[in-house]
């Protein structure tokens, strides 16, 4: 009897611990004490280093004659050196297709050609890439993306999402959207297309993101339903997951929205989104017409970017790694001044006494 | 091997089954001669039935299997009537109310909600029946209406999360989801568009109550096991007995903390915080959205929230630009 009810107790606490992360946790508080603002993860996560390659060579003189000038169709990086322009399209080729190689973009025959679209897109990608560095500072700061930031080796990122196709109208497999666990909503039965309603960067389509009241009582400021709340709530899973991170990374969680007591990080991921709203409206949508259908999602749009696609799991793409440094080429003269995104009106415009509450007790 | 000191029901009896008191004039005959089990009879009683069932029991499971079926065929054809997945996914599968474009109309399309209005209907016709199946057995038996009561404060938080709340706010959209997952997503999705369930005070009552009825009933139930080696279940012939078992416990609680509930008293105390967790858990619900859209706010304005310090932290909405 003994025997049988120690055996039945060690089962049990086996079983118990399957749900539990084993191993040694490395726990950081970024809060004031007592809210709870700690970020808890193992050890060997925490530890882990990602593969980023080295430079394909030593990087060249940014002195010499311009790539514009030694090479024909040359329209982004026509501005640096002919050698820095061999040497980040060395790089190019190894971030993204080290297999296929240079013709993966460009026709061997003729290299100045437009006919393979993937070079029409790398072009725009480009493009991309230097509003990003030169002009999205408040969210990648001076460490700045590279092509590897979210490709890795793939001519694809990994992560990425597109429209979701209209679902079922009757009852028969018709999960209304959710329900349906998949890791942009953490695996929850939240609405699985959130990135849709909030990351698109048509301002016409995407969401006020803000959900909660800024005033005590009801008004007709903010009507939202419990319901379409949790659209919002699964873009912040979405959120969590790609970084790596709980709530308490940016939040209070006494209080989700006021930014007084909310962490810096909070204003960081502000302008990330900003930042995705502006790569997928301004450079990914407006590929539609190059990109052929097997790289378009159900709707016939092309693939856009979210958090995932270059954070990765890290609350910092390659733990912070400052890759982009060794070129020069990415960061570049401003090509294109960055689109006016407009700033997405919040769900309840402040009213003055609400706010007063909100800012005179902190 | 220890034994266990004593199981309240150690002895079954076995003979004809005791068929129940007689029943008042206008009441229907109870069903079955009633029979024993023994492993009913470790935990409880080993007699099982007669059951009265009566019209009100009658429809109340008709009612109940009907919600039951509609819930459950919804979220199998959900899955494309696929009884593998079904199990498989039937934590996150969830019959859905009505969108907020419907607001509360009773005619939404059956696909879009409609179902769920008409499992809604189906469920609370059976537990209004069934509570009254409790009451007209209580009083049939000659007893207090406490367990009605007491159910029917559950009834009320049932009603106002999926009924009242909904039609005072105008919208289906605001009730809960039937689903394992879904319901409890909509907690948190509700908590966080109210800025924060824990600093409604209603909600912190009903919580009080909660834990308070887990500590009571471990508080009574302790108590009773303990004293269960002098007789101490049998707790009315008890009562006014010199080292009863009765006055054993009495003492035990009045060494510990000085005061002790008494036989009848420790009943009124478990029931008055069983009934006042979904009471007052009914009103702290009623309230959001309806009186109070911003908790946070609300606790602010009354002194009910810790303050932290300004960790100088600006919207970055009110500096006008988007990164540049």
């Amino acid at each position: 009897m003994r025997r049988t009810i120690a055996i039945a107790a060690l089962a049990t606490a086996a079983l118990a611990l399957t749900g539990c992360d084993l191993g040694p946790k490395q726990s950081t508080q970024n809060g004031h004490r007592g809210t709870g603002m700690d970020q808890v993860v193992l050890t060997k996560v925490a530890m882990a280093k990602d593969d980023v390659p080295a430079p394909p060579y030593d990087p060249p003189s940014t002195e010499g004659p311009r790539a514009g000038a030694a090479y024909k169709n040359v329209q982004v990086l026509g501005d640096v050196s002919e050698e820095q322009f061999t040497y980040t399209m060395a790089a190019i080729t190894a971030w993204i297709a080290p297999e296929k190689g240079c013709n993966y973009c460009h026709n061997p025959e003729n290299m100045a050609s437009d006919e393979i679209y993937t070079k029409v897109v790398a072009r725009k990608m480009l493009q991309m890439t230097r509003n990003i560095n030169q002009n999205w500072n408040k969210h990648v700061q001076t460490t700045g993306v590279t092509c590897w930031t979210c490709h890795r080796g793939n001519a694809i990122p990994a992560n990425y999402w597109a429209l979701p196709a209209p679902g079922a109208t009757g009852i028969i497999g018709n999960r209304h959207g959710q329900n349906d666990p998949i890791p942009a909503s953490g695996y929850a039965s939240l609405p699985n297309a959130s990135l849709a309603m909030y990351l698109t960067g048509d301002p016409k389509a995407d969401k006020s993101i803000r959900v909660v009241s800024e005033t005590i009582h009801p008004t007709k400021a903010n009507e939202l339903s419990t319901k379409e709340t949790e659209s919002q709530y699964a873009l912040m899973m979405h959120l969590s997951q790609s970084l790596g991170v709980n709530c308490t990374f940016c939040h209070n969680a006494q209080a989700f929205k006021p930014w007084n007591i909310s962490t810096p990080k909070r204003a960081t991921a502000w302008y990330g989104l900003r930042m995705v709203r502006n790569i997928n409206g301004e450079y990914i949508s407006s590929l539609k017409d190059a990109f052929p259908a097997h790289r378009k999602g159900p709707m016939g749009d092309p693939f856009k970017v979210s958090c995932a696609t270059c954070h990765q799991g890290k609350s910092k793409p390659m733990g912070g790694y400052k890759m982009a440094k060794d070129y020069p080429a990415l960061w570049g003269p401003p090509t294109s001044t960055p689109a006016a995104v407009p700033a997405m009106a919040p769900a309840a415009p402040a009213a003055p006494a609400a706010a007063a509450v909100s800012t005179a007790t902190h | 091997m220890a034994t266990y000191q004593n199981i309240f029901t150690q002895v079954q009896l076995r003979g004809e089954p005791e068929a129940g008191i007689a029943l008042p004039p206008g009441s229907e005959p109870r069903i079955g001669k009633g029979s024993f089990n023994h492993f009913m009879g470790i935990i409880g009683h080993a007699q099982i039935g007669p059951v009265y069932l009566g019209w009100t029991g009658v429809f109340a499971l008709i009612f109940g299997f009907f919600a039951f079926e509609i819930i459950g065929l919804n979220m199998l054809a959900s899955v494309n009537w696929d009884p593998i997945q079904f199990v498989r996914m039937l934590p996150w599968l969830s019959l859905e109310p009505p969108a907020p474009k419907y607001g509360f109309t009773p005619f939404v399309p059956l696909a879009e909600g409609g179902w769920w209005i008409m499992a809604g209907f189906f469920l609370t016709t059976s537990i209004l029946l069934w509570w009254v199946r409790t009451y007209s057995r209580a009083r049939a038996l000659g007893m207090g209406t406490h367990v009605p009561w007491a159910f029917a404060s559950a009834i009320w938080l049932y009603l106002v999360l999926g009924f009242i709340r909904p039609l005072l706010m105008g919208s289906w959209a605001e009730a809960v989801p039937f689903g394992i997952f879904p319901h409890l997503d909509w907690t948190a999705a509700f908590s966080i568009r109210y800025g924060n369930l824990f600093y409604n005070p209603f909600h912190a009552f009903s919580i009080a109550f909660l834990y308070g009825s887990t500590l009571l009933f471990a508080m009574h139930g302790a108590t009773i096991l303990a004293v269960g080696r002098y007789g101490g279940e049998r707790e009315i012939e008890q009562i006014t007995d010199r080292g009863t078992a009765s006055e054993r416990a009495a003492l035990f609680w009045r060494w510990t903390m000085g005061f002790n509930a008494t036989m009848e008293s420790i009943h009124r105390w478990a029931w008055w915080f069983a009934v006042l967790t979904t009471l007052t858990g009914g009103i702290g619900i009623l309230l959001t959205g309806t009186v109070v859209d911003n908790w946070y706010l609300w606790a602010q304005e009354h002194g009910y929230a810790s303050l932290y310090p300004d960790t100088g932290v600006i919207d970055p909405a009110t500096l006008g630009s988007t990164g540049q």
